[in-house]
């Protein structure tokens, strides 16, 4: 079957857009299939083939880079400059001149960035690893990609500038000022080193202070505020209905703003950091709890009045899960941050699974939700080749990380017990090897876990390439099927 | 504002602002949320008195509790090293041979040597002592070096083949590689091994002569072994460096393989490695 399309007279730059969507939802599935790779690779080491380019070492900055800046990138870049467009009435500043250099180089950026991985060139900083000259280009897209943004908020058409905006903006004010202050080096060409090479400016405890400053940042500025911003506009657009709270909008917008950038220190507990620096990271993580879940508020009760749709419309299933995934994982963070909890879960699995629950169940989801929403609006398809494949998706990813975080909750806690337990004379009970050992059948579930997550970001691919095409699904429609089994 | 309208299945009003179609409800804040974010503030304000906070110029407020970290790590290793230190003056000047006649002395030996075998020596030998190929098996009583509780520890505190001129340093002569014998007698002298190695020695096998001629010297009268050249026994069908079979024999005599493994003397205390040697000796095959 095909469908019919339609026609509309909108001033927006939305050629740009669909080429974001794509290049998200393909880097997607490049970022998981090399995920469940290095999740193979812990289970079965011999997976590392015994060459230097496939080892786990290398690899494993190949999956978080895909992941949060090649996927979470360009996400943030189609939603945004999508809401942006509508919610301003105004069509991109530059024209599409500007964003397309954009797409272009963030493209590059990101083929750069691997390549100098799988090669052996990083800095050693973790989600920051280009060298000198990945971190010019990332720069160079980021002022592009800021005054794309900043232009079109000024020429809007709208008096008020709506909250999905303010947290766009947030976001890549912060990122501007978190990459660079964490990436100042001197490249060791200068004095006569080789080109590739270049030493950050901080050493020592200062240094791991700058990372984790920026690290924690990356998660709270990129992957919450920018995604809180595809929340606020996805959520109620597909819910069809207003926002819960304009009041709490405002509220935890800033206190979460002004808290998350001094969390990070909550990474270095129990080291050489400062007393006194270990309790700011901690506290204001703490703080930072509700600010949190003022976001899950205002997405979940922006549902009430319209419960029903979880039933019958499998993407707001996507947005509602994932906020649900955002509240918890924003609860077991400020947990986590305490030094009692901390002097436990520090460096065990347990922490893998705490990220993981946010980027495959916050980040990915609201992700998918949004993807869903756009693909039909932008090549202007009446609907989507087939809901029924996203409910598909939506349950075999679901399965997926429940296997994913449950495998590290209790590897994790089992990792961190068997490191702290003594005999009675003060010996070790067990040995690192043992609780590598003890670690592998967890480690087994957690990539079966990560090949079900890969498996719905395939059927989503195959889904829009479909409704791209134009086709439809020869199925009963969705909404019905699931009305008449609630009849009985 | 004029557009604020009722939203009916809310009651609540919205605030007259609308963005594609967006518009917001005026809700209050929940007063749950807002109590629990003020007693996370107020939380965090008591833990700012109670505890390292605020930096200054010079330093950073201590906090009423005056808590360190580092000083309750201090506290905590002083704890450790008083509670070993009744048995680390034993350990420190007894001998391994003494140590182990002391019922409540082998007893810790076992114990505190099996965590210092997992961390050490696992890697290598295996958690149980298992070995595998290339690494000796440590649970049988088939010595390359010697099984006594003294040769355990030599070989523990200076090593096989190790930087440590102390070690144990021989090594197998390069039958083929060095010309010594051609590739022919190669063939025949490993026919005798694998005979005597499955308890069929040949004495009239062409293969004899030769072994008596090049071997015995170091491997014995027999194929019976010798310690202190760390010639192992071939009278038996324990392997360490390579498999039993005729090709790695052949392959052994031609260019022979060598075990290696680092003197632990300055890796770990000289009481933890009589600890590890009294668990090396208890695992199987210990020598009186």
């Amino acid at each position: 079957m095909t469908q019919a399309t339609y026609m509309d007279a909108t001033p927006y730059q939305d050629d740009l857009i669909k080429k974001f969507v794509l290049a998200a939802t393909f880097w997607g599935i490049v970022g998981f299939l090399v995920g469940v790779v290095i999740a193979s690779q812990l289970a079965f080491p011999a997976l590392n083939l015994g060459l230097e380019w496939t080892s786990f070492g290398r690899l494993r900055p190949v999956h978080t880079s895909a992941v949060i800046f090649a996927f979470g990138g360009n996400m943030l870049f189609a939603t945004s400059l999508f809401v942006v467009q509508r919610t301003c009435k105004a069509g991109l500043y530059g024209g599409a001149v500007l964003g397309t250099i954009l797409f272009y180089a963030w493209q590059l950026v990101i083929v750069i960035a691997a390549t100098t991985y799988v090669l052996g060139f990083t800095q050693g900083k973790e989600y920051a690893e280009p060298e000198w000259f990945g971190d010019l280009a990332v720069t160079v897209c980021w002022v592009i990609y800021l005054v794309t943004f900043m232009g079109t908020l000024y020429k809007r058409k709208e008096p008020h500038i709506y909250v999905a905006n303010w947290f766009f903006l947030a976001m890549i004010v912060t990122i501007a000022l978190l990459h660079i202050g964490n990436n100042l080096a001197v490249p060791t060409v200068l004095f006569g080193g080789p080109l590739w090479k270049s030493y950050n400016i901080y050493a020592g405890v200062q240094d791991a202070m700058t990372q984790w400053w920026y690290g924690h940042n990356a998660v709270g500025f990129f992957l919450t505020a920018g995604f809180l911003g595809i929340m606020y506009y996805f959520v109620p657009k597909r819910a069809e209905r207003p926002v819960y709270s304009y009041r709490l909008s405002i509220v935890h917008f800033w206190a979460l703003i002004f808290l998350y950038i001094w969390a990070g220190p909550h990474h270095l507990h129990y080291t050489a950091l400062p007393d006194w620096a270990q309790t700011l990271g901690m506290t204001f993580s703490v703080m930072l709890w509700m600010p949190s879940w003022g976001g899950m508020i205002n997405g979940l009760m922006t549902l009430s009045g319209s419960w029903e749709k979880l039933r019958t419309d499998p993407v707001i299933r996507f947005l509602v899960a994932s906020v649900g995934f955002y509240g918890m994982s924003t609860f077991e963070g400020p947990a986590m941050s305490v030094k009692a909890v901390n002097s436990l879960s520090h460096y065990t699995d347990w922490t893998v699974g705490h990220v993981h629950s946010g980027a495959l169940g916050w980040v990915a989801f609201v992700s998918f939700g949004a993807l869903y929403y756009l693909v039909p609006v932008l090549w202007k398809r009446e609907r989507l080749y087939s809901m029924r494949l996203v409910s598909y998706h939506f349950w075999i990813a679901t399965i997926g990380i429940v296997l994913y975080i449950c495998a590290m909750w209790i590897s994790g806690i089992m990792q961190g017990l068997m490191w702290r337990s003594y005999d009675e004379l003060g010996f070790l009970q067990y040995s690192f090897i043992e609780t590598v050992a003890a670690m592998h059948p967890y480690y087994v579930i957690r990539a079966a876990g990560g090949l079900l997550f890969l498996l719905g970001g395939l059927i989503m691919a195959y889904n829009f390439i479909q409704t791209i095409a134009g086709n439809l699904r020869d199925e009963e429609p969705y909404e019905a099927t699931v009305a008449a089994a609630a009849r009985g | 504002m004029a557009n604020v309208e009722k939203d009916l299945i809310s009651g609540q009003n919205t605030t007259g602002h609308e963005w594609d179609g967006i518009k917001e409800l005026d809700t209050p804040l929940p007063k749950w949320w807002a109590y629990i974010f003020w007693a996370c503030i107020v939380w965090s304000i008591g833990y700012f008195v109670a505890y390292p906070s605020i930096p200054t110029l010079t330093g950073y407020t201590k906090g009423v509790l005056k808590y360190s970290s580092r000083e309750e790590l201090s506290k905590d290793l002083a704890l450790q090293a008083q509670q070993r230190g009744k048995w680390l003056a034993d350990f420190q000047g007894k001998e391994v041979g003494d140590i182990a006649k002391d019922q409540n002395l082998l007893g810790y030996a076992l114990r505190g040597g099996k965590a210092a075998f997992n961390e050490n020596c696992a890697p290598c030998h295996g958690t149980g002592g298992e070995g595998s190929l290339g690494f000796a098996n440590l649970t049988d009583d088939e010595w390359i070096w010697g099984g006594k509780l003294e040769q355990i520890q030599q070989t523990i505190t200076h090593g096989i083949r190790s930087d440590d001129a102390k070690g144990r340093s021989q090594e197998m002569t390069r039958f083929g590689i060095d010309g010594v014998l051609k590739a022919d007698e190669i063939e025949k002298v490993a026919d005798y091994v694998v005979g005597l190695s499955s308890g069929k020695a040949d004495a009239a096998a062409p293969g004899a002569q030769i072994f008596a001629d090049n071997c015995v010297a170091c491997h014995g009268e027999g194929g019976v072994g010798n310690q202190d050249m760390g010639a192992p026994a071939l009278t038996n069908a324990l392997y360490t460096q390579i498999k039993g079979d005729k090709a790695s024999i052949v392959a052994q005599v031609t260019n022979p393989k060598h075990g290696v493994m680092p003197a632990w003397e300055a890796r770990l205390p000289a009481e933890t490695i009589k600890m590890l040697a009294i668990y090396v000796h208890s695992l199987g095959g210990g020598v009186k």
